[in-house]
């Protein structure tokens, strides 16, 4: 019974990933569609391909961000030109707890493929619970960051850096709190389902570009 | 404030390899310009007209097809090369540029304000050094190399009978390399928008003989001269003990002020306030009394005194030649 | 029965629809499929219908209402800032003028360039994207309607922000591209540079919102059988539009912020003095101020190529060719920024690459252009309107394009850079380049917009006064670039001897403006009092916009269309025509995959909310408040929140209706 379910789930799975597996019909000179899912995960929902675009924006505004860092180093005499490099402490808690973040994330993003309900709630509440713990330990990365914003370029280069990431955790995070609460109200379409696999889709991307901005808040000015 | 300020006028060899490109690429251009609205022209000329009704053309005729393919083809590699040509120039040209023989330069450290140019010749020799504001003379064909820096906002340096522009950014030093090969007054203004006034940031660079030049030269390096009657020993103890000595230098006087252009030899030249005015008698009395009715919003705030006080100080800074 | 997909299946039991209530189950469910005048088309055409009332008039997501909106919005700014420029003109046009004193001369360039730039040239290019893209590919609308619906209430929001700061002697004073340190913290005295930099982030943010439902609109929801190959070369400039502005706008959005905080919060960036760069600021905002005028470009070369085969009765010679162009000069675009700086003081051999770079990207335009002659040498050509239009725009566009090349040259650079030669090049390619382009693709679509075609006769009196006074003010200032004049100030001596050609082109631009109110004239005349209606298709052209009524229904298609040429209303008959069994009575599409556009999933667009104008104004109070304080940035974000979090919950009655169309993938 186990194994045939989750064979059952995978090939369903692998239906939903390639197009048109339920297909149109051709009824004399018309195509018709009424079959069609109303609906659908991954690339084929037109949310992925936002989420995606909004993605890139971020993305390039981060790489962008990065590349500040490196020309003002470039420029400058001795770096830091103030303060000195951050403690590595809480930085390197929050790589921690990010990156473990990604199991419940994932086990969120595949209840809501399989449509489970409760399983998407309790996922949705592990990944809340991360998000909170974040963005405590967020806090205390900005405190232990050893420059103010205000002295020197190395000093705002790495607030703002922390601070644009910080806004998206933080912003994810509140995401993730009113999707947990939308599961609640009735009732639920199944788009509801790929908003919540897209929102466990763009928290990767919190995750993955916390890696690169890691490394360079943590180490652009020790090497 | 008068010269010559023409790309087109070449008065140097920066310039005038500025202007043999100019003169490649216009007539390159124009040729690719008229080749092709020829042949939109001709295309125009030769299609038969219809109306929108009639029905579209599907099915392309092979033949006119291949023809008109091998136009845009012979279209493309032809404007190819022709970029190519054009690429070549613009290098010949820079690297022209960069070739200036640099032996027995004049020194120049090019100050940009808001809105005025501070120079200081020779900054480095402290025999030879002497500030000057605005107008820079020197010697036919000796190169000039001149340092630029700005400590407020970005200013732009060019003389196009000269040569190119180059930009005073503050935090960067630049330099840029100019010789005048024939005598005259070659006009320049500030390029890069740097507020209120840049509309009246202009400069004169004005070349002369070797000789001219040597004169004009030891003659900056000398102090003010001294006053030669009363009135203008009054207007001289009116300068350096009321706000003019606040912001101006003169050397040789009281006055040692940094905030503004240098006036020992301020009479030599042929304007006031970078071009705003020209340095008659009448005008730059004037000018001292209210600077803002010509150029408003400059730092130089109207001055208060009486109208014989303000005669010594015109007749005063009218003596230093 | 044929199957047409990508995949054979089994056979699968028919899902039952999930309903909840037994009431609903007995509702009929009307399906589309059937042409005007059926059941299923009365059904669709209440479906649509907009709420009554301001709240309805507010809560509008249709793209036909939101692309109109961003194109009347676009030209009322744009009639703003060309009366700024005509103020300019005069003022220009006698030496030692005291028309205009110095301050309100550096806020009337700064305005006329960002209005022009981030008010106009833009929006007006997207919001005919907005209004075409989803006919043209046989849809019913964009991907994302409501986000563009807040796009458009932050750009109207944002440029009115910006007017009322200059209203108030308190608008931008440092050009279009506020050059720090003039606009730092240090010499930008008052709010005039913090207004600025709060335009771009709203004009950036309405960008990058309808880029990004833009390119998933042709991505996805293109109709069935338009692959890529088949998509018109209109989507395709598009497409390549979008994606350039989603990697490109992010740029000056960064800068802009960056720029804020080391005004209000004393942050470095750009202060030499404490190890920033005042070039950091030059390479940000350039890398994306040069594909910046390609927005404005590449659409108007789509309009071109919607234009020509309409008027010359043939399909486009080169269409990949011209695909292939565009796509090159989108990534080309991207490797240009450094000519903008070569004054400065960056290395020499760096400058040189950005030279060669420049040059290159004449290449791909060249070949669009000799498609488009090639095209016309072989059609038979309709001499109307529009076509003249496009005929303008080839002389003039090239005569900007080549000055384009002279400027790409380091050294010719040093010369010309930052004078009116400058100026002369710039309005030659975005009015070349652009706006005739413009002109010519409002005289196209007028007809289906409105369902008027507006006058032959004053649109070639509006084309010859447009295309004389045009060369007329601009010409002239090539020659004034060289003999000494730079951009940006307010006056000049009679000694310069700037004033002779400075007078010609203010004579040029009164008969700009001559122009400019014959087609005024023309369009009142039209919408007001004309009373014969257009056809569905006036031109004769091929693409699907012109299959539907003009004005469209507010569907667009009672039926989608289903397609197998580049000119389906050219292509004979084909056996699949259209596409049936959509829900006639809830907002439904269809989306096909990406390169082959097979038929995917139905898809629910958003029907009308009020969220989207109540976030886009909570927003302004967000973006206003922390111009005067810092932490009104941080309290400022209460309101957005709870905006976009109202915006995102939940529509249970909404939600009802869609689960009875809704099915399983």
């Amino acid at each position: 019974m186990g194994a045939r379910a989750v064979n059952d789930r995978q090939a369903a799975r692998r239906r939903e990933a390639t197009p048109a597996s339920i297909p149109a019909v051709r009824k004399g000179d018309a195509l018709d569609v009424s079959e069609l899912p109303s609906y659908g995960f991954a690339h084929r929902s037109l949310m992925w391909w936002g989420n995606a675009g909004m993605m890139t924006i971020e993305g390039v505004a981060f790489g962008f961000m990065v590349v500040i860092y490196f020309y003002l180093r470039d420029i400058a005499r001795v770096w830091p030109d103030a303060g000195s490099p951050p403690d590595l402490l809480w930085g390197t808690v929050n790589l921690g707890v990010i990156l473990a973040s990604a199991v419940p994330n994932y086990l969120a993003q595949k209840a809501a493929q399989d449509r489970s309900l409760p399983r998407v709630r309790t996922w949705l509440y592990v990944c809340s619970l991360f998000g909170i713990a974040l963005s405590v330990v967020r806090w205390f990365e900005f405190t232990a960051l050893n420059v103010r914003w205000d002295d020197g370029a190395y000093g705002s280069v790495v607030w703002v850096l922390l601070g644009f990431h910080s806004f998206n955790l933080v912003t994810d995070v509140l995401d993730t709190f009113v999707l947990t609460a939308v599961t609640y109200s009735k009732p639920v379409e199944g788009k509801r389902f790929v908003d919540i696999a897209e929102n466990c889709g763009y928290w990767y991307f919190v995750v993955l570009t916390w890696i690169p901005i890691y490394a360079v808040i943590y180490f652009g000015a020790r090497v | 404030m008068n010269g010559i300020h023409d790309a087109l006028a070449p008065a140097g060899p920066q310039a005038l390899a500025l202007f043999h490109l100019w003169n490649a690429m216009l007539v390159v251009c124009t040729v690719v310009f008229a080749l092709t609205m020829a042949a939109l022209a001709i295309a125009l000329w030769r299609a038969p007209r219809a109306t929108e009704r009639a029905s579209a053309d599907l099915d392309a005729q092979p033949r006119k097809e291949a023809a008109l393919r091998r136009s845009v083809v012979w279209g493309i590699a032809g404007s190819s090369v022709l970029l190519l040509v054009l690429l070549f120039a613009s290098f010949y040209a820079d690297r022209a540029l960069s070739a200036l023989p640099l032996a027995d330069a004049v020194h120049i450290d090019l100050v940009g304000h808001r809105f005025w140019w501070e120079a200081h010749y020779e900054p480095h020799d402290p025999e030879q050094t002497f500030a000057t504001a605005n107008e820079l003379h020197v010697p036919v064909g000796r190169p000039v190399l001149i340092r630029l820096r700005a400590d407020d906002v970005i200013h732009s340096f060019w003389v196009p009978s000269l040569s190119g522009k180059k930009d005073l950014i503050p935090g960067r030093e630049s330099t840029i390399a100019v010789r005048a090969d024939r005598v005259g007054t070659y006009r320049g203004q500030c390029a890069e928008f740097c507020g209120y006034q840049h509309a009246q940031m202009a400069l004169v660079v004005v070349a002369e003989t070797p000789e001219r030049y040597e004169r004009w030269r030891s003659l900056q390096r000398e102090p003010a001269h001294a006053p030669s009657d009363a009135q203008q020993a009054r207007g001289r103890e009116l300068v350096e003990q009321t706000s003019c000595a606040m912001c101006h230098a003169i050397v040789g006087t009281r006055a040692g002020g940094r905030r503004a252009p240098d006036l020992t030899h301020v009479a030599g030249r042929g304007w006031l306030g970078a071009g705003a005015v020209a340095n008659t008698p009448k005008l730059r009395a004037e000018w001292i009394a209210n600077a803002q009715k010509f150029k408003p919003g400059v730092d130089m705030p109207p001055i208060d005194v009486a109208a014989d006080d303000l005669a010594a100080i015109s007749a005063y800074l009218g003596s230093l030649e | 029965m044929e199957s047409v997909g990508a995949l054979p299946s089994r056979p699968r039991p028919r899902k039952r629809a999930r309903t909840r209530s037994a009431a609903a189950a007995h509702r009929p469910m009307v399906r589309d499929g059937d042409g005007p005048g059926s059941r299923a088309a009365e059904e669709l055409e209440r479906t649509w219908q907009e709420k009554p009332g301001l709240v309805g008039w507010l809560s509008i997501n249709n793209h036909k209402t939101l692309g109109l909106r961003f194109v009347v919005t676009a030209f009322f700014f744009a009639g703003l800032a060309g009366v700024m420029g005509g103020l300019m003109r005069h003022q220009l046009a006698t030496a030692n003028s005291h028309l205009l004193g110095p301050d309100f001369y550096n806020q009337l360039f700064s305005m006329h360039g960002t209005t022009m730039m981030f008010l106009f040239a833009v929006p007006v290019m997207q919001g005919f994207a907005l209004y075409i893209v989803p006919l043209m590919i046989g849809t019913r609308n964009t991907a994302f309607p409501r986000m563009s619906a807040c796009a458009y209430w932050l750009y109207l929001f944002g440029g009115l922000l910006l007017f009322g700061a200059f209203a108030t002697n308190t608008g931008p004073d440092a050009g279009w591209f506020e050059y720090v340190p003039l606009a730092g913290p240090q010499y930008g005295i008052g709010k005039r540079a913090d207004f600025w930099n709060m335009l771009v982030t709203y004009s950036e943010a309405m960008g990058l919102m309808v880029a990004v439902d833009i390119t998933t609109t042709i991505l996805k929801l293109r109709a069935p059988g338009m692959s890529l190959r088949q998509m018109p070369l209109f989507v395709w400039a598009s497409l390549v539009t979008s994606v350039m502005i989603i990697f490109a706008m992010p740029l000056v959005m960064l800068g802009a912020n960056l720029v804020q905080f080391d005004r209000m919060l004393g942050t470095h960036f750009f202060n030499p003095a404490e190890g920033g760069d005042a070039l950091l600021w030059q390479h940000l905002f350039w890398f994306f101020g040069h594909p910046e005028v390609y927005f404005i470009f590449i659409p108007a070369l789509g309009f071109v190529s919607a234009i020509i085969p309409t008027f010359a009765r043939r399909p486009m010679f080169g269409h990949d060719a011209i695909v292939l162009s565009l796509v090159t000069t989108g990534f080309l675009s991207f490797g240009l920024w450094v000519h903008h700086m070569f004054a400065t003081n960056l290395p020499e051999l760096g400058k040189s690459f950005f030279t060669a770079m420049s040059f290159m990207i004449a290449i791909p335009t060249a070949l669009q252009i000799f498609c488009w002659i090639a095209t016309i040498a072989g059609g038979r050509l309709v001499m109307r309107t529009p076509f003249l239009f496009v005929l303008g725009f080839f002389f003039v566009l090239m005569i900007g394009g080549l000055t384009g090349i002279m400027l790409g040259s380091v050294p010719l650079d040093l010369q010309v850079h930052d004078t009116y030669f400058v100026v002369a090049h710039l309005h030659y390619v975005l009015i070349g380049g652009a706006v005739f382009p413009l002109f010519a693709a409002l005289y196209y679509w007028f007809p289906k917009v409105t369902g008027k075609q507006l006058g032959e006769t004053l649109g070639k009196w509006h084309f010859w006064l447009f295309f004389i006074g045009v060369n007329l003010t601009f010409f002239p200032l090539h020659i004034l670039g060289l003999e000494g004049m730079p951009r940006r100030i307010y006056t000049y001596g009679a000694e310069t001897g700037w004033e002779p050609l400075s007078m010609v082109s203010a004579v040029g631009q009164v008969i700009n403006d001559v122009s400019t109110l014959i087609f005024a004239i023309n369009l009142i005349r039209t919408v007001f009092f004309k009373k014969e209606r257009a056809s569905a298709d006036p031109w004769g052209a091929g693409t699907l916009e012109w299959s539907v009524a003009s004005p469209p229904p507010r569907c667009n298609f009672f039926a989608l269309p289903v397609v197998s040429s580049r000119e389906p209303l050219w292509a004979p008959p084909a056996e699949v025509t259209h596409v049936q069994g959509l829900s006639a009575q809830i907002r439904e599409g269809l989306t096909t995959t990406v390169i082959d556009a097979l038929p995917d999933t139905r898809y629910a667009y958003p029907e009308p909310e009020i969220w989207p104008f109540v976030a886009a104004l909570s927003v302004t109070i967000w973006l206003v408040w922390s111009v005067w304080s810092v932490p009104g940035f941080v309290w400022g974000l209460i309101p957005p929140a709870l905006a976009f979090l109202l915006w995102y919950w939940p529509n249970k009655k909404e939600a009802k209706e869609e689960l009875r169309w809704e099915r399983e993938p």
